[in-house]
């Protein structure tokens, strides 16, 4: 059991962060506004998430313009794709314990 | 943290992943409508045929571009009302699902259905020009197939399924050339009705 907790990453223990990741990781990259509308959470809240993944460096911006306005869009890290994996092969083994 | 609150997580990300990447208010219901529309119109085309091999009927006294333009008319009416269909009954399906009909998962669905679609709209014209007329039903069964197919990676369903069969019905008809237009109905007509059939047993019944 102390084994399998070891992979709970306290990073993904939360609805928004788990939320990020799982729309990144199906999707080569998604913009701001998009991810705000899937998850269905406010601008500070997605900003704040966003920002503690990209600081974990699970997670990449990319700001761009589009015409004369901002874009920014977000795609997972290779660390990311393997962290979150682990994360929920780990909530797996707790559901289903052999 | 629970076992629940992990297991609601799981279920949370599933959800998520299939919502943020595929657009899934497909309706099924417009896809037997979409089916119906096509062997309605089948059927009138074949009337209008038959009328005019009849010396008899007033059709016969058409000149055979006139006929054309009604055959093409048909067509073009089938399709009209068909995508009408398909987007008032997504447009509600989604309001349930509580999905935008106009989102990225919508217009990346559209625009890789479309481009087999179009190529196949194209390559039909080539072949009117150049009086082919026997493997243009075929050729857009063909087309309409790999449209399906390739949407089918940005939706749910079996729409892939769809495709794959009006693939094969497509290919079977060059070989049948004066049939084309039963292969259609059963193409356009049958197997839509099918592929509805499931899709709203699956999918659409709640």
């Amino acid at each position: 059991m102390k084994n399998i907790l070891e992979h709970i990453n306290k990073a993904f223990e939360n609805r928004t962060r788990l939320g990020i990741m799982a729309a990144l990781l199906v999707n080569d990259s998604i913009d701001f506004n998009t991810l705000k509308e899937v998850l269905n959470v406010t601008d500070g809240n997605l900003a704040s998430h966003i920002k503690a993944l990209v600081k974990l460096e699970y997670i990449l911006v990319m700001k761009q313009f589009i015409g004369n306005k901002p874009n920014t869009n977000y795609s997972v890290t290779k660390l990311g794709r393997l962290e979150f994996q682990k994360h929920i092969n780990a909530l797996e083994k707790l559901i289903k314990p052999q | 943290m629970t076992e629940k609150d992990y297991l609601s997580d799981i279920t949370e990300i599933k959800t998520i992943m299939n919502r943020s990447s595929r657009f899934i208010s497909l309706s099924g219901l417009s896809g037997i409508l979409a089916g119906v529309y096509a062997l309605i119109g089948a059927f009138l085309a074949n009337l209008l045929l038959s009328n005019h091999q009849n010396s008899y009927s007033e059709v016969s006294k058409l000149p055979i571009s006139y006929l054309e333009y009604l055959l093409l008319g048909i067509a073009v009416l089938v399709l009209i009302l068909s995508v009408i269909t398909a987007f008032i009954l997504s447009r509600r399906k989604a309001k349930k699902n509580q999905e935008k009909i106009w989102d990225q998962t919508s217009k990346r669905l559209l625009i890789n259905f479309l481009i087999p679609l179009i190529s196949g709209g194209f390559f039909c014209i080539v072949l009117y020009q150049n009086n082919l007329i026997g493997l243009i039903a075929p050729s857009t069964l063909i087309f309409y197939g790999l449209a399906c197919l390739n949407a089918s990676k940005y939706t749910i369903g079996d729409i892939r399924y769809l495709g794959l069969s009006t693939i094969v019905i497509g290919l079977i008809s060059t070989q049948f050339i004066g049939y084309g237009l039963y292969f259609w109905a059963f193409g356009f007509g049958v197997l839509h009705i099918i592929y509805g059939v499931i899709m709203y047993q699956k999918y659409d019944k709640t």
